[in-house]
């Protein structure tokens, strides 16, 4: 576990490296999804570096595409994509470009950016392993204001009626949307009893504490005949003081003084 | 149109054809919004129930199934009306199947003025446009039974998305039982130095005959049926600039940016001539069954010759 936390520490650092010298990217959610990614990447799913279109590995899919940067460095420190390549995120031609493509980029499962579209393609994976009766498993990872999407509500209501217990949707609960926080725009919370109404098994955790990722994600955490929400409670901009919990960070970029405390922070951090 | 021409029911060759290669793929799976009858599915279903996903009235969640079916080794075939599968779900087609280069077969079922007496609302006029802006979709519509049948299997052996455009307005037998069809290029269905018409989908066979009409005026008309609208067949349309020098478009769409709007691009890039568009003129249709609504747009047998003649004497 002290092995996950610091690869996620590892992550934040070039994450916030590549989003200051790039000069854009989406720091604030990223910083939320982090240690959600590390927990996959380095500890749930089965899934190989050397072979990422295997046929029988696990898929998981990143619905909030916006925060794709975090999966590019997730990606390098798995070893799906060169660890120098983070460098070229947004550069011309580049294939990291600011939401993931599944063409170009080794790891990424299908092409996301706009919003509500990774449950429903989720579903549709989950459901291609139900009728092969393979063992392998779907994620996928949204944002909550994402979920104001109604073609969440249509791949949820499917995903129940289709009985996929190896579908596991993991909610990205920060509070905070692109332009203002999730109670102020149209709240979805509280998200779990919607999801449980809706036929779905679901736990709420501390979506920034690895020991409840890992748990929540663990395969025995499953419910059979029914799919898995985990309400992943989480702060926006998480692990940057100045940052967490602040609407104006969903894209901004820091400056070189912002970006020097936030590196000494999370350097602190990792000690 | 000859009262005893045996019409079909194109969808049909379309299940017939399904069935015939689910029976040798297992991999092919149905995807349907509570489509299975207006989509023909039912006998797809009484065979191979596990086969058939059926989302219910739910066209995003659909096309996104659909994408992750062929991420997750099926090769889906996508079918609905195609007013709903293109119009509702037309990011998703974007995103999901084209820009991520899904494996997927969309079948726009009861395409064009199909739906003719339920309104505009269903009437499915803009889908060319539509999704013939979208990269790597090719968008195919098929004349009968025949290359509807071809259509199909080339969908289950080609490598990539495209859209299957069909109708369920009956049309009588225009192309030989053992069609072949092949993606961007148009059938030359009929001879002819006076003037090229191009049609697809139900308009193939008003288009022969509009030319037969034509003929007994001494207008010699060349008939292609383009049933592939992207990529489109440049070298056809090309030819038929230079060697008949006047061109008139049918489709049952809207004018703008379907089959004659994608004819066109490529004649005035090439070899600019006289052009005539006939479609859906800009306007939400008024009630009235796809036939009638066909002949009322100028596309009966005789109005399609009318502007052949009109287009004529245009010419330089």
């Amino acid at each position: 576990m002290q092995d996950l936390k610091a690869i996620a520490n590892r992550i934040r650092r070039r994450d916030l490296q590549a989003v200051f010298e790039a000069g854009a990217g989406h720091i604030g959610g990223e910083m939320s999804a982090i240690d959600i990614l590390t927990a996959l990447y380095f500890h749930v799913l089965d899934v190989d570096p050397t072979a990422p279109k295997k046929p029988d590995r696990d898929r998981f899919v990143l619905s909030k595409g916006h925060t794709a940067n975090a999966l590019y460095v997730t990606l390098a420190e798995a070893g799906f994509i060169p660890k120098e390549e983070v460098a070229t995120f947004l550069k011309p031609y580049s294939r990291l470009n600011g939401h993931p493509n599944c063409t170009k980029v080794p790891g990424v499962e299908t092409n996301t950016g706009p919003l509500g579209h990774g449950l429903p393609v989720a579903v549709g994976m989950a459901k291609a392993a139900q009728m092969s009766g393979a063992s392998w498993r779907t994620f996928v990872l949204t944002g909550d204001g994402e979920m104001q999407e109604g073609s969440n509500w249509e791949a949820a209501m499917a995903a129940a009626h289709f009985k996929l217990d190896n579908l596991t949707l993991i909610i990205d609960h920060n509070r905070l949307q692109q332009g203002a926080r999730l109670a102020d725009t149209n709240n979805l919370a509280p998200i779990a009893p919607r999801f449980a109404a809706f036929g779905w098994a679901v736990d709420e955790i501390d979506g920034n504490d690895m020991d409840a990722i890992v748990a929540a994600l663990a395969p025995e955490a499953r419910f059979a005949g029914r799919p898995k929400c985990v309400v992943a409670h989480t702060n926006k901009g998480q692990g940057i003081s100045f940052m967490r919990d602040r609407v104006e960070w969903h894209h901004k970029v820091p400056n070189r003084e912002q970006y020097e405390q936030a590196m000494k922070e999370l350097e602190a951090a990792a000690r | 149109m000859n009262a005893q021409t045996k019409l079909y029911d194109c969808r049909d060759a379309f299940v017939g054809t399904l069935e015939a290669l689910a029976e040798a793929n297992p991999e092919i799976v149905a995807v349907c919004n509570d489509s299975v009858g207006s989509s023909k599915l039912g006998g797809f279903r009484d065979r191979w129930p596990d086969r058939l996903v059926n989302v219910g009235i739910a066209e995003q969640n659909m096309v996104g199934v659909g994408a992750g079916l062929a991420n997750g080794g099926k090769l889906p075939f996508v079918c609905g009306a195609a007013c709903f599968l293109t119009g509702r779900a037309l990011e998703q087609i974007k995103a999901d199947i084209a820009y991520s280069n899904a494996n997927v077969k969309l079948c726009g079922i009861s395409s064009g003025m199909a739906y003719g007496e339920l309104g505009p609302t269903h009437h499915s006029i803009e889908d060319f446009a539509w999704l013939r802006a979208l990269p790597n979709l090719p968008v195919i519509a098929p004349c009968d039974r025949a290359e509807t049948a071809a259509a199909t299997r080339f969908a289950a052996s080609y490598d990539g998305p495209l859209f299957l455009r069909l109708s369920r307005v009956g049309v009588p037998d225009i192309l030989p039982d053992d069609h072949e069809f092949t993606l961007g290029k148009a059938n030359r269905l009929r001879e002819g130095s006076d003037l090229t018409i191009i049609a697809n989908g139900v308009l193939t066979h008003r288009a022969l005959a509009a030319a037969d009409l034509l003929a007994g005026r001494g207008i010699e008309a060349r008939v292609l049926n383009m049933a592939t609208v992207r990529p489109i067949d440049e070298e056809a349309i090309g030819a038929a600039a230079s060697e008949t020098g006047a061109i008139l478009t049918c489709e049952e769409h809207t004018v703008f940016g379907g089959l004659g709007s994608a004819v066109a691009e490529v004649v005035v890039r090439g070899r600019p001539v006289p052009m005539e568009i006939l479609g859906v003129p800009g306007i939400f249709a008024p009630t009235g069954s796809a036939n009638f609504l066909l002949d009322e747009f100028g596309m009966s047998p005789e109005g399609i010759a009318e502007s052949a003649e009109a287009l004529l004497k245009r010419k330089a």
